[in-house]
């Protein structure tokens, strides 16, 4: 999909929000608009929220979205170029040099060259969405490497030269906010922290994500999650713990737990922390009886 | 840069509000200015909460900021009086990081409104610190080295005691037209472990808080990356002062920055907070953390004794250095401290900056856990 194409999909928020829906991500109106915002402006988008809320979701949802494919760079502790940007392969380069022989050969040709993420993106920037991901992850040395890639869109090969993106690539970036990123780099993209849904787009998500939940199932969980988030646990549940919440609970009930009790007994996969599980113990039957009265 | 006044009037106003925000220490740079106002115009605007919305997504206020952010909007934009920011509830535990120009606005906002809303059950001052004893130049040079180390993801060359380095290695063969030189080697770099300090500023600690100080920003000068934060009823963090290299700015700026001296303690519902956050709880992981306090915690400690179990379930070494253990009839008898004591490596002497840096050096050199210590002892 070329850029025109891109900024037809694109042509208000309010369309934004509907091709999401078509793609099975509920996006609320703010959202939509920083999305709308980043391809119209053609800047890299910035998204941070806790962990859970659907960072990566909206990623793939917008790749979706533009129909291209979604090209991912999960960032750690210790990644560097060789993992962002390209890398030589030495063996067939070796092989290569044994196998020409007297002859001349270019070791420096494409056939050697592994492309990673930015590259990959670089080279077709029509028909790739780059996603880094949980970039708070890697360190200083590495955010100031994307920095220079997100300002110039450009890669520099010593061997070959600069290879340069033919149009403005679309970039996604996640963070956890586990650290505060480089104000340098919040600076050169649209911003937006996404926040835990209200209660009643949460059970709308849950019905469209989980298999087959009743309705007043997926509200009776979405309201038990907001309640259960606003306690002070270690790990508030996210959205995807919740539709597994509406999922497990569903199928106890199918193999013969009456209500309240399945929703107790699958109380395993919303919260996973011993600690916290405790916490809450004490107060989850009262919880789970106000969410469903 | 641009004037406002060569603006065209419709345009000047965005240029205002960004004015604005920058007056109240948001950092805004001038391309996102650029791309508020295209956001602006590529939005309609068919209403005010596109305008919203386009602050929001380009100029990007931080998330802990937000509502700061919007009472702005509102009083720009719709010409709201200023409202006291709401959502200030006093058994919340206020926490102060860098912007400090924030919190002393929101202070005079709520004066303003009359005495009923500053909390009664604080009582704030401010102090500063003049005397300079120095001395802690060995212990900033040694702090260097002395801290516990980790291995690094990150590899550097090395001639021997290595792995081979495969990248380089082929590299050089591919450099040299296949002839195989000798192997080039790499090894994990070594790296010292982050030093979190936390520092009580309560009334029973008046004694110490100052010496505390002064080991604080020894500390934060001489190690790669060290954290300080004061809790008393509220929790400061006061790195940002004590880099400064000159000894007295940054203990004036310190002291400028805390503003809970010599108040009450609330130990637990303040750690807790810091553990709230997820950047500082991340700092806090595989850190060495040492907590300076009595750990008097007025009423019940369960809290304390959370917050405790997180810090040790994070930390590579969690001390308590208490300035009550310097009396050799001191045991570890309170509630408190009885509970605390399994969670903790150590239960140091706090009284003296002496014997704190020594043991601050020693972190790295591995120490019976405290309770072994503390039973043999009683």
């Amino acid at each position: 999909m070329t850029r025109a194409d891109a900024i037809e999909v694109a042509a208000s928020p309010e369309a934004v929000v509907t091709r999401l829906a078509a793609s099975r991500y509920l996006a609320d109106d703010s959202l939509a608009t920083a999305i709308f915002l980043a391809i119209r402006l053609g800047k890299p988008l910035l998204l941070e929220g806790a962990p859970g809320v659907g960072k990566t979701e909206a990623a793939k949802a917008v790749a979706e979205l533009l129909g291209r494919e979604l090209v991912r760079l999960q960032c750690y502790e210790g990644i560097d170029a060789g993992h962002a940007l390209y890398e030589w392969n030495y063996q067939r380069q070796l092989l290569a040099i044994r196998h020409a022989g007297e002859h001349e050969i270019d070791i420096y040709d494409d056939r050697f060259l592994i492309a990673r993420p930015l590259l990959q993106v670089l080279r077709a920037p029509d028909q790739r969405v780059l996603l880094v991901d949980e970039i708070d992850r890697s360190d200083h040395e590495f955010e100031a490497l994307l920095l220079e890639f997100l300002s110039d869109f450009q890669i520099s090969i010593p061997e070959r030269g600069t290879i340069r993106a033919a149009t403005q690539p679309i970039v996604i970036l996640t963070s956890n906010r586990t650290r505060e990123l480089a104000e340098a780099l919040r600076r050169r993209c649209v911003y937006h922290w996404i926040g835990y849904p209200d209660a009643t787009r949460e059970a709308e998500i849950i019905m469209l994500r989980a298999g087959d939940v009743a309705e007043a199932t997926a509200r009776a969980v979405a309201k038990a999650v907001q309640q259960i988030r606003a306690r002070p646990l270690a790990k508030p549940p996210g959205i995807a713990e919740a539709v597994e919440w509406a999922n497990a609970a569903t199928i106890l009930e199918k193999g013969g737990s009456p209500w309240p009790e399945a929703f107790r007994r699958a109380i395993g996969v919303l919260i996973k922390d011993e600690e916290d599980l405790s916490s809450i113990a004490p107060e989850l039957g009262q919880i789970v009886e106000e969410a469903m009265g | 840069m641009m004037r406002g006044e060569s603006l065209p009037s419709a345009a000047a106003s965005f240029f205002g509000f960004a004015r604005l925000l920058r007056r109240h220490a948001f950092a805004i740079a001038p391309e996102q200015v650029t791309s508020f106002m295209q956001a602006v115009a590529l939005l309609g605007p068919r209403s005010m909460n596109d305008i919203r919305e386009a602050a929001l997504a380009t100029l990007a206020p931080p998330p802990d900021r937000r509502g700061e952010f919007e009472v702005h909007f509102r009083a720009y934009f719709y010409g709201d009086a200023k409202p006291p920011i709401v959502g200030e509830k006093d058994d919340e535990t206020r926490i102060k990081d860098d912007h400090g120009t924030r919190q002393e606005e929101n202070q005079a906002m709520r004066q303003e409104k009359g005495g009923e809303l500053s909390s009664a059950l604080e009582q704030l001052s401010s102090r500063d610190f003049q005397r300079d004893p120095d001395g802690f130049g060995s212990f900033r040079r040694k702090l260097s080295t002395a801290l516990p180390v980790r291995r690094s993801f990150r590899t550097m060359r090395t001639r021997s005691r290595g792995t081979l380095d495969l990248r380089r290695s082929l590299s050089e063969i591919v450099s040299a037209d296949g002839d195989i030189p000798a192997p080039l080697l790499r090894r994990r770099q070594i790296v010292p472990r982050k030093l979190l300090l936390l520092i009580d500023v309560s009334g029973s600690m008046k004694l110490h808080t100052a010496d505390y100080l002064n080991l604080a920003h020894a500390a934060v000068q001489g190690a790669g990356r060290a954290e300080v934060f004061t809790f008393g009823t509220r929790l400061t963090r006061i790195t940002p002062a004590l880099r400064i290299r000159d000894h007295e700015q940054a203990l004036a700026r310190a002291a400028a920055l805390v503003d809970d001296w010599d108040g009450g303690t609330r130990m637990g519902p303040t750690l807790l907070a810091f553990l709230s956050v997820p950047r500082f709880s991340a700092f806090a992981r595989g850190a060495c953390i040492v907590i300076l306090s009595d750990a008097l915690e007025r009423g019940d400690h369960s809290d304390l004794e959370t917050a405790m179990r997180r810090f040790s379930a994070r930390a590579f070494r969690l001390s308590l250095a208490t300035p009550l253990a310097s009396d050799p009839r001191f045991r570890p008898a309170t509630a408190a401290l009885r509970a605390l004591l399994p969670l903790l490596d150590d239960l140091v002497d706090g009284s003296s900056v002496k014997s704190l840096a020594d043991f601050i050096l020693s972190l790295a050199r591995p120490a019976p856990a405290a309770e072994a210590i503390w039973k043999r002892v009683s």
